[in-house]
């Protein structure tokens, strides 16, 4: 009995607690993503944003949500129910499980799998199905062409992000996050593969299907494309998928090229604020740049979205495996095994 | 060992019983997504096996793009459930005999490891133990760019030559199609393209 408790239990226990560390964060991280946008975006435009609900309107989001829980979930007659009712728990969950393998300190880590960065691919690809699926289940044309859309960009711009991937995993010689981020202690590697962190950024623009490229929603020809027929929870939890989404991507992005939780620099005062901190002041700085971004650029054309992620990615970032394999060979930084 | 065996039954569970709901379902997209589920909890089963490398490549190759592509595929076909199901009687034959050489050739291979344990030997002899330094991508990349350099070179041939066809086939410059050739933008002077013309008042030009 005591050995079911020591070898069962109790591990359990402990993985559904750091779990819960996790994702009750992330859910009130979620909850104020979405009142930074609207305050930020207000400050962008001169206005003054969400400023009723408790002080400074801090309680916004949590107004908005109980709205939301409290409005009727109606499912279209002409819908197939059970994958209309699957889609969006598959977004938001797919969201949450993506924090996985991500390292948030030292030895922070839910799953310290050595394919951390394999998996995060992996995840961030199952994405397009929430999507795809609501489109279809809708039964309506504006949400079967959003998820249409969505699902052709999503491919496109993987293709490029999985060779910048590749090319960080040249560098760092490990497809562990942990050992990735080890690997930037003396430079992070924004520096020496500042294109392709350029390029990445604009990849998870892409992939979570945010301005400029939020062709998918287009308010103004597809309604809100995919999500156009969900209400209350339903919607809610897309909506919570996509911020969450957004975290993640911004995290990734840290990971690998930002140094995670490391400090700028190891000097006194600045490795003295714990790992955690750090990641969070990076990723939320990559946060604000997509909020910049959608208070700055115009909408793309969807031909031109394309044509981005096929014919201007896709080759610079296969050519730049080749380049950095090459230039690593050649100076004897290749990774070795072991 | 008990997780594991209880993980291992839910999976080849699950692969089974979305196996079967591919072949019965009634609506086709639904097919296609058990299928998806299927190739999900395939993976689960690699990593039970301790090839986790296979096991996401299972995913962001299968599940990530070759199922997205069929699921566009189905979804915008417009299928006449009817017809296809009176189209089922006239496949049974073909399918059948498909299905019974898929059996014979598994339960061969079931057989062989039954009786001859040493065959099965030889085919785990690349695979590095569960646990040792090597991670078993470095494991699949030391056999594959050294041995089996070849037959990878001929897979890659494969695909290319797949990849030109497709465009061969569908990449055609119909006429009267416009579309944006960014180097001729950008190539395009102010002086070309536009003139000052001196328009006397009431005239027009």
């Amino acid at each position: 009995m005591v050995e079911l408790w020591d070898v069962y239990i109790w591990p359990a226990a402990w993985i559904v607690i750091k779990i819960l560390a996790i994702v009750v964060p992330l859910l009130v991280a979620v909850a104020y993503l979405t009142y930074a946008e609207r305050k930020i975006i207000a400050m962008m435009h001169r206005r003054k944003g969400p400023n009723v609900v408790g002080p400074f309107g801090l309680l916004q989001p949590f107004a908005d949500g109980l709205k939301l829980f409290l409005k009727e979930t109606i499912i279209p007659t002409g819908a197939n129910r059970g994958v209309f009712i699957i889609a969006p728990c598959l977004t938001f969950t797919l969201a949450m499980v993506a924090w996985a393998v991500i390292p948030f300190g030292e030895g922070m880590v839910l799953s310290d799998i050595n394919v951390g960065l394999l998996y995060l691919m992996a995840i961030s690809s199952l994405g397009v199905y929430g999507i795809l699926m609501a489109g279809w289940a809708s039964n309506s044309i504006y949400a079967f062409l959003g998820g249409l859309r969505e699902a052709a960009q999503m491919v496109s711009y993987e293709l490029a992000m999985g060779f910048i991937m590749v090319c960080v995993l040249l560098m760092a010689g490990s497809m562990n996050l942990t050992d990735i981020v080890m690997a930037q202690k003396d430079m992070w590697y924004v520096l020496p593969l500042f294109p392709l962190a350029v390029i990445f950024l604009i990849c998870i623009l892409a992939e979570t299907a945010r301005h400029p490229f939020d062709l998918p929603e287009g308010e103004a020809e597809l309604v809100t494309g995919y999500n156009v027929e969900y209400s209350s929870m339903a919607f809610a939890l897309f909506f919570l998928g996509e911020y969450a989404n957004m975290i993640v991507m911004s995290g990734m992005l840290t990971t690998l090229f930002l140094g995670g939780w490391l400090p700028i620099m190891d000097v006194a005062p600045l490795n003295m604020i714990p790992g955690p901190v750090w990641f969070a002041l990076k990723t939320s700085f990559v946060l604000f740049f997509f909020l910049w971004v959608r208070a700055t650029f115009p909408r793309y054309r969807y031909d031109q979205v394309m044509r981005l992620g096929w014919k201007v990615f896709l080759p610079v970032t296969l050519a730049a495996v080749i380049i950095i394999s090459g230039v690593l060979v050649a100076t004897g930084n290749a990774p070795t095994i072991g | 060992m008990i997780v594991q065996a209880l993980a291992f039954y839910l999976f080849a569970g699950i692969v089974l019983a979305s196996g079967v709901m591919v072949i019965s379902s009634k609506n086709p997209v639904h097919s296609v997504l058990f299928l998806i589920l299927a190739f999900f909890n395939a993976a689960g089963l690699f990593v039970l096996l301790g090839a986790e490398f296979l096991a996401m490549l299972l995913v962001v190759v299968y599940v990530g793009a070759v199922a997205v592509l069929f699921l566009f595929v189905v979804m915008m076909l417009d299928i006449n459930f009817v017809e296809l199901r009176q189209g089922f009687l006239q496949y049974l034959p073909i399918g059948g005999l498909v299905g019974l050489i898929l059996l014979i050739e598994v339960l061969a291979i079931v057989g062989a490891w039954h009786f001859a344990p040493e065959a099965a030997k030889a085919i785990q002899v690349a695979a590095p133990a569960v646990g040792s330094e090597i991670t078993n991508t470095q494991a699949l990349g030391l056999v594959l760019y050294t041995d089996y350099v070849y037959v990878f070179q001929a897979a890659g041939l494969i695909l290319l030559v797949a990849m030109v066809g497709a465009i061969v086939l569908t990449h055609r410059r119909r006429p009267g199609v416009l579309s944006q050739r960014v180097p001729d933008q950008i190539a395009r002077r102010a002086e070309e393209s536009a003139k000052t013309v001196k328009v006397p008042t009431g005239g027009g030009i």
